[in-house]
């Protein structure tokens, strides 16, 4: 274990305040590793989204200490000054649901993040479309959103959080539209990524037929990680 | 960087170009009411113009000829042509009244001219048709919104006229169109009864023992004569020759005459500043409140558009969009609609409104550069709602549940 990819230690959130307090994250320690696609696993209300929130830099945690390859970005307070910019460089987001710019075609909408990055349209657009060979939606690259499937859109997405090369990815619930072929084939490409640009990927997932796709898994729990051992995972 | 609102509209264009039409037709009446306050300070200020005047004289402490009544004895002008500085002086009246003509009847200016031809104030400075009035009976120039022919006869009061001559752009100061008559004629329509009225008239002198007195033959019939005659008129027009200034002739009018003189600025300030001046401040409510209602759909339909998109503003928070171009994304989009609404509302002002509206509708360029301006400013304020509702969206949204 180097001291790359995501390092959270003694993680806390508190919501709110006084007796309507909710202690939504008491004890998260992670790490997960370059190139290492880990699932998050918990019961509903269990701190799963808080946690992936604190991470994505859009809610501040209470107290802990989180790293971001070799920089401190959390401790007992930010440490970084523009969070947009970490988000925009730093981290891939893939939700649920897909949520795609519906009046931006599907190249534009993968291309856009490169661009809001300063990077040339066609240069920002050639980077799309590599990412569209390997998600294999290269066809639909000139469709507009509302005329993809499911699938295809939650492949885009995935394109979209892939495609400024985030040394993280955070995935919440990615493959709950799919079916469970298509859930799998997500995960597999997740891996691919993890592998081929060191990207440290978290994936919240209640969908047990891919729980088996990660080699690591943490439990949450009332807002407490249990790491399970990875003994016998190896993604088929 | 690509251009978000511009995708956006073009995404959702039907909902922009409805939009921006409805906003267009308010515009474009908001466009046509300044181009009718316009048309009725020009209306007002061509009537100034086409008197050929540079002087006013009226009764003494009236606001007349056209604010008020005036009325002075029509052989005063004799007086004021001595003057230094008066180069001609000639009698006016101004009586309005309802013309019957084939199809309906018509709103006139009546104005009795001294005669003399064109050149002398008062008379119509050029014509579209006909000739001028030549004769000092019964003959009539109209102006051509009048909707009379050449050759036309006309009824007024008593006595029947001929159109003789056509001529446009005469009107009065409610846009009316003008009739010029002879000016002995003029006087005599303004006071002439009809032979029962002037029948009553003499019977009722006969019986006033002060004016038939016995053993004074001849002056019941002198104050009938009296009575049966007109020496009134309601203003003399005055030009100034060249050289001397016209406040200055007005002053050696006032202190000799003892009557009220205007000179054109002051007679603009009448006609505009009083005139016209309620009709002027019910349009600019009128353009308040359409300004109002026009700024309250582009907010409504803009902040309609903008919680629409709530979710992808989300998103686009989360993948580190600035704020910035958040709100660029929904002012572009508002002055885009406004924009879209100056040019259906100018094409519906121009090509719909002022053709058909029955006054004269002025569209004067700068006004439209103004509308436009105002439009852009509604637009980026009307803007303001939905930038603070986009901006209050907490990119956490976007993660969900
Ligand atoms: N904005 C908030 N204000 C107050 N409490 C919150 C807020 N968001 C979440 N919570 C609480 O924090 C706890 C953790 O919520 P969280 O959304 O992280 O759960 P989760 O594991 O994602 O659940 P699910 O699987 O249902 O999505 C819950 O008890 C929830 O009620
Ligand atoms: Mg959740």
């Amino acid at each position: 274990m180097g001291d790359k990819g995501i390092q959270i230690m003694g993680l806390r959130k508190r919501y709110g305040s006084g007796n309507t307090a909710v202690e939504a994250l008491k004890k998260v320690d992670m790490h997960v590793a370059p190139g290492e696609v880990v699932g998050l696993i918990g019961p509903s209300g269990s701190g799963k989204t808080t946690l992936l929130k604190c991470l994505g830099a859009v809610i501040e945690p209470t107290a802990g200490k989180m790293i971001l390859g070799d920089d401190v970005i959390y401790d007992d307070g930010w440490k970084v000054k523009d969070l947009r910019v970490l988000r925009r460089d730093r981290i891939g987001f893939v939700f649920q649901a897909p949520y795609l710019i519906p009046f931006l075609d599907v190249t534009d909408n993968v291309a856009l993040l490169p661009m809001l990055a300063g990077v040339p349209n066609a240069e920002a657009r050639k980077r799309a479309r590599e990412l569209f060979k390997a998600l294999d939606v290269e066809h639909r690259a000139k469709v507009m959103p509302s005329q993809l499937s499911g699938g295809e859109q939650q492949r885009v997405a995935i394109a979209r959080g892939l495609v400024n090369r985030p040394p993280v990815i955070l995935a919440d619930e990615p493959t709950a539209p799919l079916d469970s072929e298509r859930a799998v084939a997500v995960i597999r490409i997740l891996n691919d990524v993890a592998k081929k640009f060191e990207t440290a990927i978290i994936v919240v997932t209640h969908d047990g037929i891919i729980i088996p796709a990660f080699r690591r898994i943490y439990h949450i729990r009332d807002g407490v990680t249990y790491e399970e051992a990875g003994e016998g995972r190896e993604f088929a | 960087m690509i251009s978000l609102a511009g995708r956006d509209i073009l995404h959702a264009w039907g909902k922009f170009v409805f939009t921006g039409m409805g906003l267009g037709l308010l515009i474009g009446i908001t466009l046509s009411m300044a181009g009718i306050y316009r048309g009725m300070v020009d209306d007002a200020k061509v009537l100034l113009d086409n008197s050929g005047a540079d002087l006013w004289v009226v009764q003494k402490d009236t606001l007349g000829p056209y604010a008020e009544p005036s009325s002075i004895y029509d052989d005063i002008w004799r007086g004021i042509r001595g003057i230094p500085g008066v180069d001609q002086a000639a009698n006016i009246t101004y009586l309005t009244m309802q013309v019957s003509k084939k199809g309906g009847d018509v709103r006139v200016l009546v104005a009795g001219m001294t005669p003399g031809g064109p050149g002398i104030p008062g008379w119509p400075p050029y014509l579209v048709a006909g000739r001028q009035i030549t004769r000092s009976h019964y003959e009539a120039v109209a102006d051509i919104t009048s909707g009379l022919k050449l050759g036309e006869c006309i009824k007024l009061r008593r006595n029947h006229y001929t159109i003789v001559g056509l001529t446009r752009r005469m009107v009065s100061s409610n846009g009316d169109p003008m009739i010029f008559i002879p000016l002995k004629d003029a006087q005599e329509e303004q006071f002439l009864k009809d032979n029962d009225a002037i029948w009553a008239q003499r019977r009722r002198t006969a019986e006033n023992p002060a004016f038939n007195r016995p053993g004074v033959p001849g002056l019941l019939g002198a104050i009938i004569a009296s009575q049966s005659t007109n020496p009134y008129v309601n203003a003399i027009l005055v030009r100034v020759k060249k050289g001397y200034d016209p406040e200055q002739v007005a002053e050696s009018i006032r202190r000799w005459k003892r009557l009220t003189v205007y000179t054109r600025s002051q007679m603009e300030e009448i006609v505009v500043g009083k005139l016209i001046a309620t009709a002027a401040k019910q349009i600019f409510m009128f353009l308040v409140i359409l300004s109002l209602v026009s700024s309250a759909i582009v907010a409504f339909i803009i902040y309609t558009l903008t919680l629409g998109k709530i979710r992808e503003i989300a998103v686009l928070k989360l993948i580190g969009t600035k704020n910035r171009t958040i709100v660029g994304l929904i002012m572009q989009q508002s002055i885009a609609l406004g924009v879209i609404g100056f040019v259906v509302g100018k094409i519906a002002a121009t090509l719909l409104m002022a053709p058909i509206f029955p006054k004269y509708v002025l569209l004067e360029p700068l006004d439209s550069v103004i509308g436009f301006i105002a439009v852009v400013v509604i637009c980026i304020l009307s803007s303001i709602v939905a930038i603070h509702a986009a901006l209050k969206v907490d990119p956490a949204e976007a993660i969900g549940g």
